[in-house]
């Protein structure tokens, strides 16, 4: 029975775990596959990818042509459950409503969270980003270095399926023999972008999705995973041949029914549920992880969604996973005589040096791609291609006003028609209508590009969450307040993203869309609205400057572990949720190591 | 119709936006249904209609109908807007209780009754007895909103969301998709990316 109820768990586990997303998932993956008796606690609803996607649904069957509302806010078919930037009863706070200091928070409350709709891309951290305060004087430098993840990239890489290229590049790490899938086809728009923006000296390159372009290798990734434990071989190979391998169509963001796409509830919790050892509460909103009379933890509170009653579980080891804002929520509401200020927060810091990825956007219109023939452009569903940070050159030199990097995403191609598809258009048809109006849509449709610049955040002292004194939950439980600041590094680099963007689309003989701002200020997306949100309870070398060690370890309780994203050090321009996983997967083999040696 | 009436109707009509503007929906009891939810069942077909009640009258239903076959109207690769029904999407989308709907409403109404009223006032008809080159004659004035007087900026801004909501009503159906010439959204055993001689006439091979 692995689908618990809160009344049927067993008597003694060795390790709970909350959250069941790339951390919890991950950490409980190799948890299990190794033996030891999990408890996942996951605060949204049972969620089954197998039977709830709508994979070939069209907009034309959902409530208003699909497009985004509050209680769906990336679009009717988005594999979100109960979440979005607001949950319902589940509020928070921000100290200041004005643009600059705006946090947005993403929440889902589903088993999975937010693997079941995120963007698949699986970026490695490289060499520069572990030690950024080393390189330039500005963040934290992290208490690892790239050769400490680098097998723990291959090993993520191997079981969730990710494709991509390895070419040598400055920062941008190659992966081991065997670990990457071969990349997609480029698309028409994708080969423009990168023929034209050489000629700028911006590189394109392959980019790294969590999306099988072919079946894994079951034959040979379980034993390169699992070096001589042939139960966890034999789970893992029986999952990976049931795994199809991407079919060209349906966008990821709806999930994948028949798991061609890595989300925790079609790649980590099938093998780990099958090892026997995982037990699963879901409805199960932890609020406090408590503490012994000898400091360890315990176990954890948490509420019963479905009957509103507080509960508790017990185990020798806590791993805290829910999400990094979330996971800071639950150790700040921790509270004891011994840690008065929330539990693991002797340093001060739990709840400081919150960041998210530096966001902005131009697209354009391309008379070059106008009128094409019919092509099937649906693809890998986005990220063929990427460009990398290039001008490391230049940053070192002091040529560039910012001091660290972004990547660039973009995208083009004849999309599945939709709302967006000829909303607008008068800057290009002068307000075309009738047989005219036809005729244009044909002509455009296709011809758009855009470019998003994801860039590296500097952890600063004015960007961080807190409890807010007054505001409860409807479960009672204390909400988040959050403060949030840029500094001059990020809005420069966010001026410099729309300056490069209209660079490329003028160099394709295109047309930009609306205003290049040249102010950061109004070039950056608010904070939170990328939804790489990491930090707040930092890993470092100092107990009184981090919250964690090298192995996600709180200094000040030995038993507890934080596994997501709040550990992050820095947040490079790399998407977070592969070193993520790399990181709990460091973790959960730590933890394995000090149980058996009884240390835990 | 005699120029008494024509004129409360141009009045109307300018008054209409900043009175439907106010507060708009929330005092209709048709507009206080709580949507769709945060989970609802993404598997199941939904008709306008189903999820919260469609509010257009008749002789709404009707200018929109026509409205939206001036925008999209047949031609030799499909039919017109109203033949897949985008009458009943606008009457949903502006029946709905988001945010984004119950901003389109007042507008949406109010351009109505422009309409109506810039029909008298330059025929003596409603917009549903004008010819075609009488209706042009009237969406010439408001089909952009850089070009439009500003006495009539209001009416354009009224087009071009008609003319938005028309297309997206029309283009996410099988009409509109084929009438584009998308052909995705279909299993594919491989993905072998743009014909070679595509690519070769693009200097992109």
């Amino acid at each position: 029975m692995p689908f618990v109820t809160a009344k049927s768990q067993r008597d003694a586990y060795d390790v709970i775990v909350v959250g069941s997303g790339a951390a919890g998932g991950q950490s409980a993956y190799t948890l299990c596959m190794d033996g030891a008796k999990v408890l996942m606690l996951e605060a949204g609803r049972r969620y089954s990818p197998e039977t709830e996607t709508p994979m070939f649904q069209t907009p034309d069957l959902a409530p208003l042509g699909g497009v985004g509302t509050p209680q769906k806010p990336f679009g009717f078919y988005d594999a979100t459950v109960d979440g979005g930037w607001d949950v319902p009863g589940e509020p928070y706070v921000r100290a200041s409503e004005e643009a600059a200091g705006r946090f947005e928070w993403w929440r889902a409350r589903m088993l999975g969270g937010r693997t079941n709709h995120w963007g698949r891309i699986s970026l490695r951290n490289g060499p520069y980003d572990f030690k950024p305060h080393g390189r330039d004087g500005l963040g934290f430098d992290w208490p690892i270095g790239y050769e400490d993840i680098a097998p723990y990239y291959d090993k993520v890489e191997l079981l969730i399926g990710v494709y991509g290229s390895n070419e040598g590049l400055e920062n941008t790490p190659d992966s081991s023999p065997g670990c990457l899938l071969p990349p997609p086809k480029p698309l028409v728009s994708d080969l423009l972008i990168a023929q034209r923006a050489k000629r700028l000296g911006i590189p394109a390159i392959p980019g790294h999705r969590a999306v099988l372009t072919q079946p894994l290798d079951f034959r040979r990734s379980p034993a390169r995973l699992h070096p001589g434990n042939v139960t966890a071989q034999k789970i893992l190979a029986e999952d990976m041949r049931k795994r199809a391998a991407c079919l060209w169509a349906t966008p990821c963001g709806r999930g994948c029914s028949i798991r061609a796409n890595y989300q925790s509830t079609t790649v980590h919790l099938p093998p780990a549920l099958a090892s026997g050892n995982l037990d699963i509460a879901t409805d199960a909103m932890v609020y406090e992880i408590t503490l012994g009379r000898d400091g360890r933890a315990n176990g954890v509170s948490f509420v019963d969604r479905t009957t509103g009653r507080q509960q508790h579980a017990t185990a020798r080891v806590v791993i805290v996973a829910a999400s990094a804002c979330e996971s800071v929520r639950i150790l700040l509401n921790s509270k004891s005589a011994q840690f008065p200020n929330g539990l693991a927060n002797s340093s001060g810091r739990l709840g400081r040096y919150l960041m998210d990825t530096v966001g902005s956007s131009v697209s354009g219109q391309i008379p070059l791609l106008e009128s094409l023939p019919p092509l099937n452009e649906d693809a890998a569903d986005g990220q063929q291609l990427y460009v990398p940070w290039w001008l490391y050159r230049e940053q070192r030199a002091g040529k560039l006003p910012f001091a660290r990097g972004y990547h660039i995403e973009f995208g083009g191609g004849k999309r599945m028609p939709g709302y967006g598809t000829a909303a607008g258009i008068e800057w290009l048809t002068g307000g075309s209508y009738g047989v005219k109006f036809k005729q244009d849509v044909r002509r455009y449709y296709g011809s758009f590009v855009y470019f998003d610049g994801r860039g590296e955040m500097i952890p600063n002292d004015h960007s961080y969450c807190e409890i807010d004194p007054s505001v409860k939950d409807k479960w009672g439980i204390p909400v988040l307040r959050f403060h949030w600041r840029w500094s001059e590094h990020e809005l420069r680099q966010a001026a410099h993203m729309q300056r490069t963007f209209a660079d490329i689309i003028a160099a394709m003989d295109g047309r930009t869309h609306g205003a290049v701002q040249n102010d950061g200020a109004k070039a950056i997306a608010p904070g939170g609205s990328i939804i790489h949100e990491v930090g707040g309870a930092i890993m470092g070398s100092d107990p009184k400057t981090s919250v964690t060690n090298q192995w996600c370890q709180t200094w000040d309780v030995p038993n507890l572990f934080v596994t997501d994203g709040a550990v992050f050090a820095s947040n490079a321009d790399k998407n977070p949720t592969l070193t993520i996983m790399a990181l709990a997967w460091r973790a959960a083999d730590h933890i394995l190591e000090r149980l058996r040696r009884k240390e835990l | 119709m005699d120029r008494r009436t024509t004129i409360k109707w141009v009045l109307a009509a300018s008054a209409a936006w900043p009175l439907l503007g106010r507060g708009a929906g929330r005092a209709d009891p048709a507009l206080t249904v709580q949507g769709y939810g945060t989970d609802p069942n993404l598997l199941a077909v939904y008709r306008p209609g189903e999820l919260w009640p469609l509010t257009l009258t008749a002789p709404q239903r009707q200018l929109a109908g026509i409205l939206a076959d001036i925008v999209i109207p047949a031609d030799e690769h499909s039919p017109s807007a109203s033949a897949v029904g985008v009458v009943e999407f606008i009457d949903e989308w502006v029946s709905a209780p988001y945010p984004a709907n119950l901003r389109d409403r007042p507008i949406v109404l109010g351009g109505f009754i422009w309409l109506e009223a810039e029909a008298a006032r330059r025929f003596g008809r409603g917009f549903a007895d004008l010819g075609a080159a009488e209706r042009s004659d009237i969406c010439d004035d408001i089909c952009d909103e850089s070009r439009a007087v500003t006495a009539r900026r209001d009416a354009a801004r009224f087009f071009a969301l008609y003319r938005d909501l028309t297309a997206a009503g029309f283009y996410s159906t099988p009409v509109g998709r084929k009438d584009l010439g998308y052909i995705g959204n279909v299993p594919l055993a491989r993905f072998d990316g743009p014909p070679p001689a595509l690519l070769k006439k693009l200097n992109l091979a």
